[in-house]
Formats: structure tokens, sequence, C-alpha cells
């Protein structure tokens, strides 16, 4: 599936590689407001792929259409080399276990403690013994570097931090291949920010994630992000690494990259 | 300030100075009142503002006013009145429609989605319909239960005080026995659960749709119907006919005091009479009922909470809409029921 269909934008190393999740002229829109546009994107295997845009361009339509949360107009969307239209329940079943989402606010469920949270998926795909299940939720906790503590409190009972730790826990709760992130660091201070990014990266390293994160957090991009896509004018304008960004003339971009706030931090990472 | 520089009225042309070298404070209100007032002489020909130096940082906040506010874009067409009238006639019929395809894609995935669990392994958890059974069901027998007292021992005191004109006063068994259990108890039942529980739904599901845990569980591959909706549901259906026993028996204990006290009917006097008023059929026709005012009940509100938007103010409108619509629900059945046991003459 790598083959012709690749954008021109993406840098010829990336074409060698697998695409996870490919997206082919997908249209989106309520009403008579087309949101997106025939728009394609690709996210390979194993890499950090930071999305940005200006506020309402789309983002998080983009990623509840690809998690099927909202119905598409036309386009096909492939998750894993397989197209969720054309599959069986069972077969959508198999392939829900293997995405993990972390959404922006948590999303944990309020009447279970952050372990039940993170058990929820293995209580509904797996056939494990409680006390399996216990360990796993608290070697979880232990990997997103959540205290042991936290593993019996309610949502209610965490900060902002502790709860998007413990939901990214629980989105890794059944090792999938493929994670949703959005704006994980939104609401962190730069210190938790940055712990967050750095958490992410080592994770991906260590678990063969690869990872779609939703941000505007320019640190992340500049620091975690493998390649990054920016949409606008209701497709991706542009997508490729770091570099890519700083030498695009695209308005938009050019403003968000080579902003005030941008350089400063291109001058810290070198 | 503005009544001020009003009262120096328009002047036309001219050179005009602002001078702010004595101004100690100034906050975008008195920027904005200058700048408007700039605005008012600038339109004026050969008129120029000019600011005296002084008082740089004001100047400065002046300047960086807009110079016009940008009206709002809006459609400022009004729909015609025809349309005005009818539209809303028109949102209704639709939303009553869907409303309905709703009502049906949650009671068809409820059944649907416990197949599917059951086809993967244990299926539905038990202990959430135990837990759910003992909020719905077990804490509402108090409540239930002294309503329907009250409303036996009112029926029959009513009924006895009409009745004794008529020397009939014997007759308020059968007055109280049928009514209780053909229509009253499982009626009263059921718009008491709507009440308490069908409210209880609406806002548990709602407030999980606010906070995108319904979003979480659907990404999770588990159906929110399935898992919400569904123990819910059965927890309904099982515990709303208990409750309308206790009911009756309440009902039915209330009105032999009375009957006892009011009339001098004794309690072996009141359960004789009661066996031969009642048969099984009246126990039946009203019990009959009890699990399709569950269903409907607990289907309603998991439409409205399923319905619930971002704002805590749809979150009242749904709980409110729930509670109301589920209400004139079990009336309607009760009156469908009603005519169609006469139709068979049960």
């Amino acid at each position: 599936m790598v083959q012709a269909v690749m954008e021109k934008q993406q840098d010829n190393a990336a074409e060698r590689r697998e695409a996870v999740l490919s997206v082919r002229d997908l249209t989106v829109g309520f009403g008579d407001n087309i949101v997106l546009d025939k728009l394609n994107l690709d996210v390979l295997r194993g890499e950090i792929l930071g999305f940005v845009g200006a506020s309402g361009t789309g983002k998080s339509v983009l990623m509840r259409t690809v998690l099927r949360l909202l119905p598409k107009r036309s386009g096909t969307i492939e998750i894993l080399g397989a197209e969720y239209d054309k599959m069986s329940d069972v077969d959508r079943m198999a392939l829900d276990m293997r995405l993990g989402v972390l959404f922006q606010h948590g999303a944990l469920f309020s009447a279970l403690t952050v372990r039940e949270n993170i058990q929820v998926p293995m209580r509904e795909y797996l056939d494990l013994p409680q006390d399996l299940m216990d360990e796993l939720a608290r070697l979880k906790v232990e990997l997103v570097g959540l205290a042991p503590e936290a593993a019996d409190k309610y949502p209610s009972e965490l900060s902002g931090g502790m709860i998007k730790r413990a939901a990214l826990a629980r989105a890794l709760a059944l090792d999938p291949d493929l994670v949703f992130l959005d704006e994980p660091t939104s609401g962190l201070d730069p210190i938790g920010a940055a712990e967050f990014d750095e958490l992410i990266a080592k994770l991906r390293d260590t678990l063969g994630l690869t990872v779609y994160m939703v941000t505007h957090d320019l640190d992340s991009l500049f620091s975690v992000c493998d390649r990054i896509a920016v949409l606008g004018k209701k497709r991706v304008l542009v997508s490729g690494t770091i570099e890519d960004m700083l030498a695009c003339e695209e308005p938009w971009v050019k403003s968000y990259f080579r902003g005030k706030r941008a350089r400063s931090i291109v001058r810290e990472h070198g | 300030m503005a009544a001020k520089l009003k009262k120096l009225g328009r002047p036309s042309g001219g050179r005009h100075e602002f001078d702010f070298s004595g101004v100690t404070a100034m906050d975008t209100a008195g920027a904005w009142i200058i700048r408007r007032f700039m605005n008012g002489i600038g339109g004026e020909a050969g008129a120029e503002v000019y600011f005296a130096s002084g008082g740089q940082r004001y100047v400065e906040l002046v300047q960086a006013l807009p110079e016009k506010l940008r009206p709002p874009e809006r459609d400022t067409k009004r729909p015609p009145l025809f349309q005005r009238l009818f539209a809303p006639i028109g949102e209704l019929t639709v939303s009553i429609w869907t409303d309905t395809v709703a009502a049906m894609f949650i009671l068809g995935s409820a059944v649907r989605g416990a197949q599917l669990k059951l086809g993967r392994h244990a299926g539905v958890s038990p202990a959430a319909i135990v837990h759910q059974i003992d909020r719905m069901g077990v804490m509402a027998v108090p409540i239930i239960t002294l309503m329907s007292f009250l409303i036996g021992a009112i029926i029959a005191q009513q009924g006895a005080f009409q009745l004794r004109s008529f020397g009939a006063e014997i007759f308020v068994v059968d007055l109280v026995g049928i009514l209780q259990l053909r229509e009253i108890g499982v009626l009263l039942t059921a718009i008491m659960i709507a009440g308490r529980s069908g409210s209880a739904i609406t806002a548990e599901i709602g407030s999980m749709k606010m906070r995108e845990e319904v979003d979480a569980l659907k990404v999770m591959g588990l159906s929110p119907v399935g898992v919400l909706v569904f123990p819910r549901l059965v927890a309904l259906t099982i515990a709303l006919p208990l409750l309308t026993i206790i009911a009756n028996f309440a009902a039915l204990f209330g009105a032999a005091l009375v009957a006892w006290s009011y009339s001098g009917i004794t309690i072996p006097t009141f359960l004789s009479r009661l066996q031969e008023a009642v048969d099984f059929s009246s126990v039946a026709a009203g019990m009959i009922k009890a699990p399709f005012m569950a269903l409907i009940i607990g289907v309603v509100a998991a439409v409205e909470g399923l319905k619930v938007g971002g704002s805590a103010e749809s979150l009242g409108r749904r709980v409110t809409s729930s509670v109301v619509k589920s209400i004139f629900v079990v009336i309607l059945i009760d009156g469908l029921f009603a005519m169609f046991y006469a139709a068979i003459d049960f």
C-alpha cells in the first residue's frame, strides 16, 4: 500500500516504511459546512507525527473521523493495512484493540479508579486472571511515571498532569500499535510538558509505538516529533521534518514556525 | 468625561489638541471615549486632531485602539413570516421522528450489543446489573412504600365517604382492590421511577457524554449502549415489577387500615371481600404493564442522555425532557393497555 499514492512532499526515506494509517480523499462536513475536503495523510510505522493547524481548521474533526466518532462524506481510511468500511464486526474489534487514544481532557471513567480504568480494555478483550491484571495495571502506572499510590485513586482526586498520565496508561493498556494523542501537553507546566514529551519518545523507542499527536506545543514539535503535518485550507498543507517546515514558504506555516516564539526555541535546539 | 466631551459639541474644522499631561490614570474605557470623539470630529471637513506632548503612554493607548468596531458578521435577513411560523412545527415533527429512531436504535443495540459481548467472552457483567438493581430498586423501596400506603389510604377514605350515602361502604374494598392492582399501582410506581431513576440515568450518561467518556468507550471498541444502557435497562425491567408488587401490598394495607378505622370494616372482612372482588386477572393486568413501562423509561432516559451536548445547560434540559417525556409515554402506554384489555375483555 506504500506505492504511488504517497504525497510528493514526503521525503524519500519515509517512502520505504510502511504506512500505519493512510487517509485518502477524505471529505467531512456538517450541513453546508465542509470542514475537510479531499484530505490525504500518511502516518508511518514507528514515527511520532505532530499535527498542527490554526484553531478551527479541523484537527480534532480529522482525529475523530479517523477514530470513527464522526461520519465521513467520502474517501477511505486505512488503519494498519485494513480498510474499516470493508471489515466484519469481529475484525473491527480486533482492530480497535490495536489503537490507543488519549483524549484532550483524559476522559477517564469517573466512576472507576485509575487501576480499574486501565483494566477496562483488558477486561473487555482479554481473558486474564484478576491478579495478573492488577499487576499489569500497576506496571502501566509505573511505565507512565505515576506514583504507585495513584493507582487506587479516582480521577477526581488527581491533578491535571496525573490525569494525562493515567489516561496515557489506559491508552497503552493493550500495547497498541498506533496511539492518538489529543493535545497531550496542553495545560501542563513547561517542566511537566517536557517530561511528558520525553515519556512519549521513550515509549515509542521501547514499545515500538506509532504516535499521532495533535499539539500546539512548539517545544514538543521540535524535540520529539519525527514528522509534522500542517492542516489548513481543509487539507494537509505540508508534511515533513522540522527542517522542511522551517524552509516552507506557506504564510501560515511561516508565521507559525518562524514567529517570535518559534525562533527562540530553534535557537535553543540549535 | 463622556458628558463633558459631548458638551463640547462638534467643533467644525480646525485644529484640536488633546493634552494628557495632567492625566494620572486612564483605562480602555476612557481611551475609547476619546477615540470615539476623535472619530466624530475627524469626519468633519478640515478637522485635525493632535496630541500634545506629555502623557505619552496614554497617547499610545488611544492610538492602539481600533478606529472603528467591526460589526459582527451575521445573517441579517429575517426569514419570512410564513417560514418563522411553520419552521418550529417542522422541526418538532422531525425531532419526534429522530427520537423514535434513536429509541429503536438503543433498544436494538441493547439486545445486539449484549449478544456481541456474549460471543466474545463472559458476557454482560452481572455485577453491574445487581448494582443498578440495588440503586434503582432497593433504594426506592421506602419512598414507593410510603407513597403507595398513602394513595391506598386516600382512595379508601374518599371511596368510603362517597359510597356511604348509598349504604354500600363495603364496596370500597372492590374499588381499592381493582383500581390499585389494575391501574394506580403500576402507573404511580412507574411515574415515581421515571422521576427518580430516569433522571439519574439521563444525568449519568449525559455527564459521561460531556466528559468524552462515551467517546473513550467507543474507541475502545465498546458499545456505549451495551456498557451503559443495557445493565440499566435490565435492572429497571427487573426492579419495576418488583416495586409494583411492594406498592400494591402497601396500598392495600393502607386501604385496610382506613376501612377499619373510618368505616369499621374489620381486617378479616376486608380480606375476604378482597378475595371475592379481585381475581388473578386483575393482578396480572397490572403486572404485565410494568416491564413495558420500565423499558420505555430506560430507553427515553438513554436517548436523552446521549443527546447531551457540551454545556451544563443542555444537561439540565435533557434531564428535564427525559422525565417529562417518560412520564408522558408511561401514561400513554397505560391508556393503550386499557384499550387493549377492553378489546380482549381481560
